[in-house]
């Protein structure tokens, strides 16, 4: 018998440097909850920030700028689009640890340690997705990325309203990975590869299967729709954002949606741009009933938490229309500059979503944690500072300038208007109009609504002012100076996806 | 060319004092904000006193020009510069700044420095309206004097103060989403250009002109406001503080017109032809039914502004009466434009007048019903006389600023059309009746209510106030060249621009 020549040749660890030693961490930090005293807890925030930061700079140092790598026969690749979703994820996680440090310690001391491993898990699933190229190292970072957080919004174990939450998502979570495989393995049969830049290449030579291939995109597409919380796959949206502790709602809200975006970037961009005009048809459905569902549905909520849910959906749905207006036309010039303005445009968001969360979180506890409306009556009085970031972040996500959220809202409308949809862009205008209506609402109930009696001035860590108050401020430069990360966002896609 | 870039400091500055009042209010240092304050807008005031002084009247081009990259990537340059359409309305703003912020009563328990920070910063952005000469630099700005507007009104304003903000913010934003999407359309249009300079030479086919023009007409004719867009307008200026309606009729009313100006007239001249006839329906429907609607009112804030909403009709009248074949001529057309500009800047001193004088009543009985009032003469013989005064104006008495734009509207309509001119010229019986009538009730007769009967008459600082409103008045009614000569070049650049049809 003659065995051909095997010959084990050990793969470049070097472009997943970063994704190994958050691994290394997460183990370290699960040690480390096991076996530290109760008093010491503390050091558990600081091992999970210390993940961050050194994968921060392990993803700097090891980016080759520019240059696409790959590693692991394909199944890895580091390229500039990458680094730049890592660093964001890495930003917005590093956020959250920050915002709920003491809402942890307070309200999940049993849980501390669970906590941050499981945060941290999710973030390597994201990590894991965000640098897939093949759809099995996607399946398995999107999987990466959900279990944890199934068990996060669970964390509270005696809150029945985080119970419910945590089995609606599992359940309704676990049909959308089906879905995905499922379809995953329809591209498989179509294309035979799983290789995300191979499966392109397979439609060019293998003709025949373009209708296996449509029956699983419309599977992949409805997973996205899931996991973005797109509609009418939006079910899970309010309540887990409603039900989960607020630290965790403050996760699913921000990080995990840029994940998901490079996983829509790389799989309809990348691999299925033969089936471009399928997967906009597709897409322009959800979008359209996501700025309609959204945006209606919100103006009817009387809670806060739910009211984001709401106009997560209303502006994952208009995120989406700059990914769907690169497609109408082949210029591959406008294609970038479509999805770049769907990149601009996730990046402020998540940036203002977990502020938004970041401000209920800080706030005392019956209002943070319900979330009601009315608990915010009087904010502006009560905590200057707190009222004035939320402020700042509801009318960025309203869209008005001088806000980050304004030049999100252009950027996209010029992509969709490049596209010559102009029914579109006076849809999305419209709907727009409609969502600054409970947007003001919010700032309404800050300042214009009478102190409640007996409140009380809410006393916030000066370290956690400064927090916040950075956070409005980054919201408002963006929109004062929106070149510096809009271009990033056209250079990084333009060395990397469209390369 | 200075070499100090004064429209930016015009800009900034207030921005810059607001968010130093905000500061010291936060620490709780009300003195200091004050001075803050008070040295803002006098700064702001001083800065844009050479707009108007240096001005170089023997050019209709571009002055004090500045221009840098802003977002390279959409090629949005941060392109400022004023010419005889914009450079008085800049100096109008900041003089209203001030007195806004220096005639706002600072004694009572309740002042509030925020309130003055929110005026600096809206001061700072109009100036960026009328200074803009990029596309949506223009849109940033005008979009975002929202905001202090809105707090203003939400936060400061009377009972009704929440359901007048909403609708005065979201009445604007469905006006100018619109113009947002017309903006990108030309941006696209021009080959990748937002600069105004270069809209205005672009030929643009007819179709287009015609959404861009009713995406235009959206935006001004809500900020104007014309009939029947008008609705959110009596409501913001009967909640609204007395400084809020101040600035609402003396600048945030001029946005509008501005922009037909700036915008709808030069970028797409053959709709704006076309369409003229609905533009000079409304105005005449603005000035007579609104006239009407103002004689029926028990509110005095109500009154004046409706009166506002009915002149800012003859502003439009004045802008749309158009050159065209078998019409007006393009002097008559100059006169109309040049007597709808100086009638803007004549409004913006008399409303705010009208406003102060009310706010002053208001503060002294907390009442804004006319029939709360009568014998104010006999209490407040000084106050009587500056309200007679801009009462007067406000009728378009010669002598007083009112005066000089109307007679120009109305002769440039005369040419026009005389079924126009014979309509416009009804506002003359309609605002002296309800004008004088109000002024009738409220000033004359016996004193009927005790409150009356007790009143101080003004102090020092709103004699102040009201001289400097006053002279005003006189001065543009008194030598209107001041105004005329700085716009003349300007307009007949305009109206030699928009004759030539950019249809191609």
């Amino acid at each position: 018998m003659i065995f051909p020549e095997t010959r084990f040749a050990l793969p470049d660890f070097q472009p997943a440097c970063a994704e190994i030693f958050v691994l290394f961490m997460i183990c370290l930090i699960l040690m480390t909850s096991l076996f530290i005293k109760e008093k010491a807890r503390g050091t558990l925030h600081f091992l999970a920030q210390a993940a961050l930061i050194g994968a921060a700079a392990l993803t700097c140092t090891a980016s080759g700028a520019g240059t696409v790598k790959r590693a692991f026969s394909g199944m890895f690749v580091a390229d500039m689009m990458a680094d730049l979703l890592k660093l964001a994820i890495y930003l917005t996680i590093s956020l959250t640890f920050f915002y709920s440090r003491a809402y942890v310690a307070g309200k999940l001391p049993r849980a501390r340690g669970e906590y941050y491993a499981l945060t941290l898990i999710a973030t390597l699933g994201m990590m894991v997705v965000v640098s897939a190229g093949n759809f099995v190292t996607l399946y398995v970072g999107l999987e990466l990325l959900s279990l944890p957080i199934y068990a996060l919004v669970a964390l509270e174990r005696d809150s029945s309203r985080a119970a419910e939450a945590a089995m609606k998502y599992f359940v309704l979570g676990a049909l959308a990975s089906a879905f995905m495989l499922y379809g995953i393995s329809m591209i498989y049969g179509a294309t035979g590869t799983l290789d995300i830049s191979a499966v392109a290449e397979g439609f060019s030579r293998n003709r025949g299967d373009r209708a296996t291939a449509v029956f699983g995109l419309v599977f992949l597409v409805s997973g996205i729709a899931f996991k973005l919380g797109l509609a009418p796959f939006h079910m899970w949206v309010p309540d887990v954002y409603h039900g989960a502790p607020l630290s965790v709602a403050l996760l699913i809200s921000s990080a995990p949606k840029i994940a998901v975006f490079a996983f829509a970037v790389r799989v309809l961009i990348n691999g299925l741009f033969p089936l471009s005009q399928d997967w906009r048809a597709m897409l322009l459905a959800l979008v359209v009933l996501s700025m309609a569902l959204g945006n209606l549905a919100a103006i009817a909520q009387t809670n806060f938490r739910r009211m984001l849910a709401y106009s997560s959906i209303s502006h994952m749905g208009f995120m989406l229309l700059g990914l769907v207006s690169g497609v109408i036309d082949g210029n591959a010039k406008n294609m970038i500059n479509a999805v770049s303005a769907s990149m601009f445009y996730l990046l402020t968001y998540v940036l203002s979503s977990a502020g938004a969360f970041g401000v209920l979180v800080l706030l005392p506890d019956p209002d943070g944690d319900s979330g009601e409306i009315s608990g915010l009556a009087g904010l502006g009085k009560r905590s200057p500072v707190l009222a004035a970031t939320m402020m700042t972040l509801m009318f960025s996500m309203a869209g008005i300038p001088f806000f980050a959220g304004f030049f999100a809202k252009f950027s996209v409308l010029v992509a969709v208007v490049a596209a010559g949809s102009f029914w579109l862009a006076a849809l999305a205008v419209f709907f727009s109009l409609v969502g600054a209506y409970y947007y003001l609402r919010i700032v309404k109930v800050m300042y214009f609504d009478p102190l409640p009696d007996g409140a009380r001035n809410i006393e916030t860590p000066f370290s956690m002012k400064v927090l916040v108050a950075a956070n409005g401020l980054a919201v408002a430069l963006l929109g004062i100076f929106p070149n510096a990360l809009m271009f990033l966002c056209v250079k990084s896609l333009s060395f990397s996806v469209f390369a | 060319m200075s070499a100090v870039p004064l429209l930016s400091c015009a800009i900034w500055l207030p921005i810059a004092a607001g968010l130093l009042v905000l500061a010291a209010g936060l620490a709780g240092n009300a003195p200091l904000a004050r001075k803050f304050a008070l040295f803002g807008a006098a700064a702001g005031l001083f800065v844009a006193a050479p707009l108007y002084f240096g001005f170089d009247v023997t050019t209709p081009a571009m002055q004090f020009v500045e221009s840098k990259p802003w977002i390279p990537l959409f090629r949005i340059n941060y392109h400022l510069g004023v010419d005889g359409l914009s450079a008085a309305f800049v100096m109008l703003n900041c003089f209203i700044t001030l007195i806004v912020v220096f005639g706002s009563r600072v004694s009572s328990q309740k002042y509030a420095p925020s309130c003055d920070a929110v005026f600096l910063v809206m001061s700072g952005l109009f100036n960026g309206i009328f200074s803009a000469l990029d596309g949506m630099l223009f849109y940033v700005f005008f979009e975002a004097s929202l905001i202090p507007l809105y707090l203003l009104i939400g936060i400061w304003g009377g009972p009704g103060r929440v359901r007048a903000a909403f609708k005065f913010f979201l009445f604007t934003l469905m006006g100018s989403l619109p113009l947002l999407v017309a903006m990108i359309y030309l941006f696209f249009y021009s080959g990748g250009n937002f600069s105004i300079a270069a809209w205005h030479l672009m030929p643009i086919d007819k179709v287009s002109q015609t959404w861009v023009f009713f995406a235009f007409f959206m935006a001004f004719a809500v900020k104007t406001p014309m009939w029947p867009l008008h609705t959110w307008l009596p409501e913001a200026h009967v909640e609204a503080p007395t400084g809020g309606s101040i600035v609402l009729a003396a600048i945030a009313l001029k946005l509008g017109a501005y922009g037909f100006l700036r915008l709808a007239l030069p970028v797409v001249p053959d709709a704006s032809r076309e369409f003229a006839w609905i533009m000079v329906a409304l105005s005449l429907a603005a000035v007579v039914y609104i006239g009407l609607v103002a004689l029926a009112q028990m509110d005095m804030k109500k009154l004046v502004a409706y009166s506002s909403v009915a002149h800012m009709g003859f502003v439009t009248l004045g802008i749309f009466m158009l050159e065209a074949p078998g019409g007006a001529s393009a002097a008559s057309s100059a006169l109309g434009i040049e007597g709808a500009l100086i009638q803007m800047i004549s409004h913006g001193f008399v409303a705010g007048a009208m406003f102060f004088c009310i706010g002053v009543l208001y503060e002294r009985t907390h009442s804004r019903q006319i029939a709360d009032y009568g014998g104010i003469t006999r209490a407040m013989p000084k106050f009587a006389v500056f309200f007679m005064l801009f009462s007067m104006a406000n009728i378009g008495l010669p002598g007083t600023s009112g005066f000089v734009g109307e007679i120009l509207v109305i002769l440039s309509a005369a040419e026009y059309n005389y079924g126009v001119a014979f309509v416009a010229a009804s506002t003359l019986i309609l605002s002296a009746a309800y004008t004088l009538w109000m002024y009738k009730r409220v000033m004359f007769g016996p004193v009927t209510n005790p409150a009356v009967a007790a009143l101080n008459d003004i102090d020092v600082r709103e004699f102040l106030v009201l001289s400097l409103l006053a002279l005003g008045v006189l001065g543009i009614g008194l030598y209107p060249r001041s105004l005329s000569e700085i716009m003349r070049l300007s307009v007949s650049e305009l109206l030699r621009h928009i004759a030539i049809s950019k249809v191609f």
